[in-house]
C-alpha cells in the first residue's frame, strides 16, 4: 500500500499521466515476452530439475511449470484492463440507464451491463436494492444479478487463450441469453411478494443515493485498476495455485481418453451431474480453468465442462445466503433453480454444436 | 470529534476499510468515534449501492471497494 506514489500525504493526486503510460508499456512488453516464451521456461525448469519428459511425474509437473505463470500472468492482465474499463461502469451510472421501461432491448442491455459492471457478492444486496429502488423493474434487476457473476471477464479472457476465441465468444454469447431468458422469466412469475417486507418498503420509499461522484482522471483510474490487481490476485492465488495443482494431476496420471467415458459427449447425464457438482464448489473462474483443461485433454466435453464451470461461478453458496436477507426463500430458490437449467441447456447445446 | 461510519456486511473489504481508517487516523493523530454498521436494513437507509461504504458526520462519502489511501487521508 504504502509503495504507490499517490499513498504520499505530500502530494494527494498528482501521480503524472507520464509516468503511469511508460510503466503500462514497459510492463506490456515484459508481458508478452514472458508470455510467448511459457514453453520453453517450462521445458528448461523441468530439464533443471532432471526429470525425463514422458513419465508421470515430468508431465504434471510440466504443466505445473507452465500454467501457473501462464494463469497469473493472464489474471494480472485481465484483472488490470477490467479494472481501468469498470471506473467508467459504476453501479449508480448502469442504474440510470436501466431504470424505466421493462422492454426486450433493456432485457439484453442487462445482461451486457451485468458482464462489465464491477460487482462483489458482498454488494449483492445493496444493487439489488439500489436497483429496485430506483425504479429498476424486477426481471431486469435479477437479469443483471444472474448476468454478473456468470459472464466473468476472467472467464472469457482464460478461455480464449486456452481453446481460442470461438469457444470464449459462445460461453459470452451464451451467459448473455441464459441471463435474459432467467429475467424474463422470472418477471412472468409475478414475484414482488417474494421480496422480504422491510426491502418493498424501500422500494416504496425514495432514499435513493446523494453521493455526488466526480469523473476521475486516468491516472486515478490507472490507481484503481492497480490497486484491484493487487487486491484480487492477492485474494485469489490460493485457489488458483490448487486448480493448476490439480489440474496437473489430472494431466500426468489420468489415461487419456479416460474422460471421454465419463465426461464425453455420449454420456448425456454428465451435464447435469457436473452441473449438481459445481453448484456448491466455491472457488473462482482463475481456479476453475486449470481443471476445465486438464480434463479437456483426456477427452471430457466441452459443454460438460463449461456447465461445470458456469455453475461453480454463477451459482454460489455464500451469495445465496446473503441474498436470503432480501429475497425470500421461494425466489432464491426459483433464481437458482433457473439458472441451473439454462447451464444444463447450454452445455447440452454446446456438446450439440461443437 | 468525527463520527466515522463504515457500512458493510463484515466481508473482507469492509474489515480492511476500517483497519486502513484506524491507521490513517492514528498516523494523523485525529481523534474518531468509529462505528460498524452491518445490519443491511441500516445500510440501506444511506442509500449506497456497493459496500464497503463510509459515512462521516451523516454524509456518505465513499461507496463500493477499499478506498485509496490518499482519499482517506483526505477525510482528517
Amino acid at each position: 500500500m504504502s509503495s504507490i506514489p499517490a499513498s504520499q500525504p505530500s502530494q494527494p493526486s498528482t501521480p503524472g499521466l507520464g509516468r503511469w503510460v511508460v510503466t503500462i508499456l514497459v510492463a506490456a512488453i515484459a508481458w508478452v515476452a514472458a508470455y510467448t516464451h511459457l514453453t520453453d521456461i517450462a521445458d528448461a525448469l523441468v530439464r533443471l530439475i532432471g526429470l525425463e519428459r514422458g513419465t508421470h511425474t515430468a508431465e504434471a509437473v510440466h504443466f505445473f511449470l507452465y500454467d501457473t505463470p501462464k494463469v497469473l500472468l493472464l489474471l494480472i492482465a485481465v484483472v488490470f484492463v477490467m479494472g481501468v474499463v469498470h471506473t467508467f461502469f459504476t453501479p449508480e451510472r448502469t442504474r440510470s440507464l436501466l431504470a424505466g421501461r421493462a422492454a426486450i432491448f433493456n432485457y439484453l442491455l442487462a445482461a451486457l451491463l451485468g458482464a462489465v459492471t464491477p460487482f462483489c457478492s458482498c454488494s449483492a444486496v445493496p444493487l439489488f436494492i439500489g436497483f429496485l429502488s430506483a425504479g429498476v423493474p424486477l426481471g431486469i434487476t435479477l437479469t443483471f444479478l444472474v448476468a454478473a457473476p456468470m459472464i466473468d471477464q476472467i472467464a472469457v479472457v482464460m478461455l480464449a487463450a486456452m481453446f481460442g476465441w470461438k469457444i470464449a465468444a459462445l460461453y459470452f454469447g451464451f451467459g448473455i441469453v441464459v441471463a435474459m431468458i432467467a429475467g424474463l422469466v422470472l418477471t412472468r412469475m409475478n414475484l414482488e411478494d417474494h421480496l422480504e417486507d422491510w426491502v418493498r418498503n424501500i422500494q416504496r420509499g425514495v432514499g435513493a443515493a446523494s453521493t455526488t461522484q466526480t469523473q476521475p482522471s486516468w491516472p486515478d483510474r490507472f490507481d484503481g485498476a492497480w490497486a484491484s490487481v493487487k487486491e484480487i490476485v492477492g485474494r485469489v492465488w490460493p485457489y488458483v495455485m490448487v486448480g493448476i495443482a490439480i489440474g496437473a494431476g489430472i494431466h500426468g496420471y489420468v489415461p487419456a481418453d479416460f474422460m471421454a467415458q465419463i465426461m464425453g459427449k455420449d454420456a448425456w447425464w454428465a451435464v447435469p451431474v457436473s452441473v449438481g457438482i459445481g453448484v456448491p464448489m466455491y472457488t473462482n473462474t482463475a481456479g476453475v480453468i486449470p481443471i476445465v483443461e486438464a480434463l479437456y485433454g483426456k477427452g471430457a466435453a466441452m459443454g460438460t465442462l463449461l456447465a461445470f464451470m458456469m455453475s461453480v461461478v454463477a451459482l454460489s453458496l455464500p451469495e445465496m445466503i446473503i441474498l436470503r436477507k432480501a429475497l425470500k426463500l421461494k425466489l432464491i430458490a426459483i433464481y437458482a433453480s433457473i439458472v441451473a437449467t439454462g447451464i444444463i441447456l447450454v452445455g447440452y447445446l454446446f456438446n450439440m454444436i461443437l | 470529534m468525527k463520527n466515522v461510519k463504515v457500512l458493510g456486511t463484515g466481508c473482507a473489504n469492509c474489515r480492511n476499510t476500517i483497519k486502513l481508517i484506524e491507521e490513517v487516523a492514528a498516523a494523523k493523530g485525529a481523534q474518531l468515534a468509529l462505528e460498524k454498521v452491518e445490519d443491511l436494513q441500516q445500510i440501506m437507509t444511506y442509500g449506497i449501492m456497493a459496500t464497503p461504504g463510509v459515512v462521516i458526520d451523516g454524509t456518505v462519502v465513499h461507496a463500493g471497494g477499499i478506498p485509496a489511501r490518499n482519499k482517506v487521508e483526505s477525510w482528517f
